[in-house]
């Protein structure tokens, strides 16, 4: 799959943001004032950046609100309900917390729950579709959820949680990242079934159908970014998961704090940017590609 | 809405036939002819006419080539566009309704003046089968040409998708397949009509006939062909030399 930029910044901030704005909810840490006002800032500065760069590349921004219409059937009809709800719920906890000085847990508690399940919802745009096997397994919502949790448990400061948060998710991204090269060829999708051909032999692409590219190559197929996947795994790892860890186990201290922040940031970007350029779409067999 | 009907009335689609197409891309043009000019958004073109010409088009051709164990390989040309799948994901993962099937004949279409060009559908099709116009930001995909099946403002032997009424090998043919009394079921069961990636569960409308069985190419093609054999294996006097020569340099 092409690496949209637009779209891996949405998954990576909206992800922590919402993660964050679950810890939140759950009055954690427990703050009010001027420092809620800035960890709420921070929160909504993700969440809703994260959002608003998603739509950078839809073909036509100004309908984006129809996409409100088909949550019966549509995960990113339903990702869009969710992310509203819960940014207007927490939106009103925030004004209790900041202004009022009033812990009203209950709404706090819906808002935590609505932020998991717009990650929940997000992560199931990339689940549900057969046609990229590295992302149809189980094992893509249960990312999306560890790497948002443990993301928010480091940027509330919530040590104790975040260590083994941050553990969990290093975990299922190894497992990850294990199941989804073998993802493809265990689908039972090839050449063979995509013709219908390959009952008679061993099916080749002889020649594509244009000299030239064309979208479907563009948005489906690209192979470029995986050259060097074996060291960006490695780079991702580390920087996600390894440092910040190493970075919490250390006396606390803002720098060291705001270091593994960053840290786990440009780890989770660079893992979200291997999401996309390792996916192979079935649609490049039919170019002979993957 | 993008929920799918439980059944349509009629299955219209098209059978294509791999033992008779010739691979000579006139669906593809006539397709792009009449869908950049009728139906919806144009069938736009990037640097058309420049160094790295690329465009929106419903129907590609591949051409594939089949080794089997045994025998010689066989070159098949493979036209593919929208299968209209009776459990067509592309439809279901809509975010605003702009996809859907018609029940009346279970075509599936794209509204474009509610589509967003997000671009997911494109991501559920198995097939490749849509694509998002550069120009408009908005979906296309084939309708089964659904301004020429019903207008009659055509004569009657138009009323069929360009791609049908253009193929010159007849390779491609147009009809209910909800119907088994149709030509085009009849054709399906008797050719074994297949599915393209069953196993994706999208239930293919659309079916291909496979390529029939190859006579077998005997070794010996022609009578005069041992008369056409090299005469001379190994080059002498002075060929001979210079072969014998560069080979030792």
């Amino acid at each position: 799959m092409h690496p949209a930029p637009s779209v891996i910044i949405f998954t990576t901030l909206s992800g922590l943001g919402f993660g964050l704005l679950l810890f939140l909810g759950l009055g954690l840490p427990d703050v009010s004032g001027w420092v809620a006002f800035v960890f709420f800032a921070i929160a909504y500065a993700l969440s809703v950046g994260g959002l608003m760069a998603s739509t950078f590349h839809l073909g036509h921004p100004e309908r984006a609100w129809k996409a409100f219409t088909q949550w019966k059937t549509s995960w990113l009809s339903r990702e869009g309900w969710c992310a509203v709800i819960a940014l207007i719920v927490m939106g009103l906890y925030a004004i209790g917390v900041i202004f009022l000085g009033q812990r009203w847990s209950l709404l706090g508690w819906i808002g935590a729950l609505f932020s998991l399940l717009t990650v929940f919802t997000t992560s199931m745009i990339y689940t549900q579709l057969k046609t990229i096997p590295r992302w149809n397994m189980n094992l893509t919502p249960a990312m999306f959820l560890s790497f948002s949790l443990a993301g928010g448990a480091l940027l509330a400061g919530q040590v104790r949680v975040a260590l083994p948060l941050l553990l969990i998710a290093a975990l299922v991204q190894i497992l990850y990242w294990k199941k989804g090269d073998k993802a493809l060829e265990e689908s039972g999708t090839n050449l063979g079934t995509a013709t219908g051909l390959g009952d008679r032999g061993t099916v080749r692409a002889f020649e594509p159908p244009h000299t030239g590219t064309n979208y479907l190559l563009r948005e489906f197929v690209h192979v470029v970014g995986r050259k060097h996947a074996e060291k960006l795994r490695i780079i991702s790892f580390a920087l996600a998961f390894v440092l910040p860890v190493i970075l919490l186990l250390l006396p606390f201290g803002h720098f060291f704090a705001l270091l593994a922040v960053l840290s786990h940031l440009a780890g989770v970007a660079t893992s979200r940017w291997l999401f996309f350029a390792q996916a192979e779409h079935v649609v490049g067999l039919y170019y002979g590609k993957r | 809405m993008t929920q799918l009907p439980t059944s349509t009335d009629r299955k219209m689609g098209l059978v294509i036939d791999l033992d008779t197409c010739v691979g000579c891309h006139a669906c593809v043009i006539s397709c792009k002819g009449w869908n950049t000019e009728n139906y919806g958004a144009p069938l736009s073109d990037q640097d058309a006419y420049g160094a790295n010409p690329s465009g929106t088009f419903l129907n590609r051709v591949h051409s594939y080539e089949v080794q089997p164990a045994e025998g010689h390989a066989q070159l098949i040309h493979f036209p593919k566009s929208c299968l209209h799948c009776e459990d067509a994901p592309c439809v279901t993962v809509c975010p605003t309704g702009a996809s859907y099937k018609r029940v009346e004949d279970g075509i599936v279409l794209v509204n474009e003046s509610d589509c967003i060009g997000c671009g997911l559908c494109a991501w559920s099709c198995p097939y490749g089968a849509r694509e998002l116009d550069q120009a408009e930001g908005v979906m296309k995909k084939c309708t089964l040409c659904v301004d020429r099946i019903y207008n009659e403002n055509l004569p009657e032997v138009d009323r069929v998708p360009s791609c049908v009424r253009t193929c010159p090998a007849g390779a491609r043919h147009f009809g209910d397949l909800g119907d088994a009394d149709s030509d085009v079921s009849k054709l399906v069961a008797e050719r074994g009509g297949m599915d393209l990636m069953p196993e994706m569960g999208t239930k293919p409308v659309n079916k291909y006939l496979p390529p029939r069985p190859k006579d077998n190419v005997e070794d010996q093609i022609d009578i005069l062909a041992p008369l056409l054999a090299p005469v001379a294996e190994e080059p002498k006097g002075f060929l001979g030399w210079l072969d014998k020569t560069l080979e030792k340099l």
